[in-house]
């Protein structure tokens, strides 16, 4: 099932495909034994003449250790996966490592504003520069991004980045993510924002060093 | 208890001036629960056709996007331009397909004409504590139907912004091109939320105060404590979706901003109240569901159900954490991530815990059984299956790490689908197929709901299990069109192949459709108890007559005495007070 993910090309991406690996081994296991144990007793307990049911009433705590103790193992199951959890949760969407580049994404219906910083590092000043639907970062840099709606709520989803982050009209929600390769890919809104909803989509471009500070000097000559 | 004999009383006089009354009040204006429980099915199947009407053609258009849907030609602009379709009308179309099928068919069903029909029943008596306002309680769901479906043909058409109505998508007309529509589907709830609330009160009364002598809580049936605990839940969750939607609707109509920020609103305050109410709601139609496969599973092993106080303790276990866990829906809609995600993961994945034990349960009342496949038994077991498989599921979602590429993908609607449309549909069929005889005195064809229970278990799975697949894949829910989308593409054989599965899932249920009515006018007419069960609606003549019993039976044992070692015959029924024990005979 991993592998029907789209190609991982963040940092905590990897995390995240792992956690879902032992939830689809961990579960697929289940499933087997409960659905394989459900069919096992329809065939081995079908009905024959002359062979009567079994009265069991399963609560003397002989009987009931048949489903208490399958029962603990599901807690320390749980447990297991809540350890594994609030580890790659904190990672994602805790803590926000220090970041060298920042942009601000303002979703709206039906497209993405993407407002770049410029030289001086900071927005809101008079270097800032607006484009629609694309997002240029360079490769193995921690990128915060600033999501904003100027509407309704969209959903900032990178599928190959594993970030999906609301964006909220009235707040300011920080998110990050920092690219392992380069190349070109979709950003797609998640979430319901309207008739235009479907073919929402912008495109991360994740450029070499080279090539982004080439990048660079095209759109702020100095 | 003399209070509850007074009601009893009271209701016997209601019938005794029914028997004579007009075909008005016999089958129209009853208040008869039987009658009123055959009204709920019906409005439901309506309803549950008409939405899986829409589901076809959103599914269609999944498939084969924009080309012509087969038999849409009528539809006008500018929903359905020559048989295409418009996405604005695509949106309206899974809104209501959801609205529709959760609040107007599964529950109707599931609640209202299971709940109304066996309760008094299977606790044996004759019938609810308010046998009027248990009437209102439908003629207030019927006009809620009408104002949902009118809702299609005012200006701008029907509500649009997903069932789950996140505002300000559904706070601000222009936002959605979505006027009246909204309005009414705000409307429609409302009032169905009425019908919902005299329900449950009726329900919750009933089951405290009028309970056969002899029927304790713990000889009650289990379908019985499964829909005590969801009249409960929706006494308690409901309220909370009416004035949410009021404000809505406030905010639509009137000019407040509760959940607009330019005024000072706050967009994830519905999300809150939403969910709130709407992860009990998944329980509100899983858990009756869950009960009507609990009750007929000992039936067709003949053997007592496995750990009956467990069953209810995890129950009540569920319902109870269900009020605490609906920030799992919301990992990253904003919500504080940092503590709140940790705090919902904990619980939402502990709630893995008393529905195992339930599931587990379940499968051990099959061990030793001595089981007969029957058609209602087929469509228990595969309630069972369906439930093992949906709440697998539930797990990745209840991460939040794993929720965060999930989200809002069809991974999410694969997996509420096989609770929502698997679990619910399997425990109505198991319930209609083996309550049949009960409500209208004639059996349906065996046969033709074994032939149908299998197809529609192999669809179904071929259905919603390959979703999963689409949704790790990254497909967004709601989009109009996957093509759209680079990183799709390679996904559309899926959806094509999930369509064929629908449609063939679609033409199956016909079989059951046929053989309902069918057996409905020509079926072969039963005894009292053609399953040889337990419990004390099978010891009243098929169908009962109004007031239910000869007389009042007084409770001996609890409802799953199956093959016990005492006795000759191999089933005790509740009432049975003289057991003739293999050293008489």
């Amino acid at each position: 099932m991993i592998g029907w993910f789209p190609e991982n090309i963040s940092t905590y991406g990897g995390s995240i495909d792992s956690l879902f690996s032992l939830i689809f081994y961990i579960t697929g296991g289940a499933f087997i034994l409960t659905q394989g144990t459900l069919l096992l007793f329809l065939i081995r307990y079908r009905r024959r003449d002359g062979r009567k049911a079994a009265h069991i009433h399963g609560d003397r705590p002989r009987e009931a250790a048949w489903t208490m103790v399958p029962l603990l193992i599901v807690l320390v199951l749980d447990f297991w996966i809540d350890y594994r959890g609030a580890e790659t949760w904190a990672m994602v969407k805790g803590q926000i490592p220090r970041s060298e580049i920042q942009v601000r994404v303002t979703a709206k219906q039906f497209n993405w504003e993407i407002l770049y910083p410029g030289p001086d590092g900071r927005l809101g000043t008079a270097d800032d520069l607006q484009m629609e639907n694309e997002l240029h970062v360079p490769v193995n840099k921690v990128v915060r991004v600033s999501l904003r709606s100027k509407d309704v709520i969209h959903s900032f989803f990178l599928p190959n980045l594993r970030l999906k982050q609301d964006c909220l009209p009235g707040r300011e929600i920080q998110a990050w993510f920092e690219a392992t390769k380069p190349g070109r890919y979709e950003l797609p809104c998640a979430e319901l924002c309207g008739f235009g909803h479907s073919g929402m989509r912008g495109w991360l471009i994740v450029h070499p060093d080279s090539e982004y500070t080439r990048w660079l000097s095209e759109h702020w000559p100095s | 208890m003399s209070d509850a004999s007074a009601v009893a009383t009271l209701s016997q006089a209601t019938h005794i001036e029914h028997g004579q009354a007009s075909l008005l009040r016999t089958c129209v204006f009853s208040t008869d629960h039987k009658m009123i429980g055959k009204q709920f099915l019906f409005l439901g199947i309506v309803m549950l056709i008409l939405g899986g009407l829409m589901a076809l053609m959103i599914r269609w258009q999944l498939a084969w996007p924009e080309t012509q849907v087969p038999g849409t030609r009528w539809i006008p602009e500018p929903f359905m331009t020559d048989g295409r379709m418009d996405p604005a009308f695509y949106n309206a179309l899974f809104t209501m397909h959801a609205t529709i099928m959760v609040f107007f068919a599964v529950m109707p069903i599931l609640i209202g004409a299971f709940g109304n029909f066996l309760i008094p029943l299977m606790i044996g008596t004759r019938d609810m504590a308010f046998p009027v306002l248990n009437m209102l309680s439908f003629w207030t769901a019927v006009p809620a139907a009408v104002v949902m479906l009118a809702s299609f043909f005012v200006p701008g058409g029907a509500a649009a912004a997903g069932w789950t109505a996140y505002p300000p998508l559904s706070a601000v007309p222009s936002y959605s091109g979505v006027d009246w529509g909204q309005n009414l589907w705000i409307i429609s709830l409302a009032i169905l939320g009425v019908s919902s609330m005299m329900g449950s009160i009726n329900y919750i009364t009933t089951i405290i105060n009028m309970r056969a002598p002899g029927m304790t809580l713990f000889h009650l049936p289990l379908v019985i404590w499964f829909l005590f605990v969801t009249a409960i839940l929706l006494l308690l969750a409901l309220p909370v979706l009416t004035s949410a939607a009021v404000m809505l609707l406030f905010d639509r109509t009137l000019g407040t901003s509760f959940y607009l920020p330019e005024g000072g609103g706050e967009p994830l305050l519905w999300q809150h109240l939403f969910w709130f109410f709407g992860h009990p709601e998944v329980y509100i139609v899983a858990l009756p569901a869950l009960g009507i496969a609990a009750e007929i599973l000992p039936v067709f092993a003949r053997k007592p159900i496995f750990g009956y106080r467990f069953i209810v303790y995890a129950l009540i276990t569920a319902s109870a954490l269900s009020f605490i866990v609906w920030g799992h829906h919301m990992y990253v809609s904003g919500m504080d991530p940092r503590i709140l995600g940790k705090v919902f993961m904990v619980l939402t994945i502990a709630i893995s815990a008393p529905f195992s034990l339930i599931a587990l349960n379940l499968l051990a009342t099959l061990w030793r059984g001595s089981i007969k496949l029957s058609a209602p038994m087929l469509y228990a077991i595969g309630t069972l299956s369906l439930f093992i498989s949906g709440g697998l599921g539930g797990i990745f979602l209840g991460s939040p790490a794993v929720d965060i590429p999930l989200h809002d993908t069809y991974f999410v609607v694969g997996h509420f689908h096989l609770i929502f449309a698997g679990v619910t549909l399997f425990a109505i069929f198991a319930g209609v197929s083996y309550w049949f005889p009960k409500m209208f005195g004639r059996s349906m064809n065996e046969t033709i709901n074994k032939v149908h229970a299998v197809l529609t278990f192999v669809t179904l799975q071929a259905v919603f299990f390959p979703m999963h697949l689409l949704g790790v894949g990254g497909m967004m829910r709601r989009i109009y069109n996957p093509l759209q989308y680079d990183f799709l593409q390679h996904l559309q054989p899926i959806n094509v192949f999930i369509t064929w599965s629908a449609i063939v899932l679609g033409f199956a249920q016909i079989l059951f459709v046929i053989n309902f009515f069918w057996s409905l006018c020509a079926g072969k007419e039963t005894e009292r108890n053609p399953w040889k069960a337990n419990t004390l609606e099978w010891t009243a003549p098929s169908p009962p007559p109004h007031g239910n019993f000869d007389a009042i039976p007084v409770v001996c044992r609890g409802p799953y005495e199956y093959s016990s070692p005492e006795a000759t015959q191999d089933y005790l029924p509740q009432d049975l007070r003289f057991v003739q024990t293999a050293s008489q005979a």
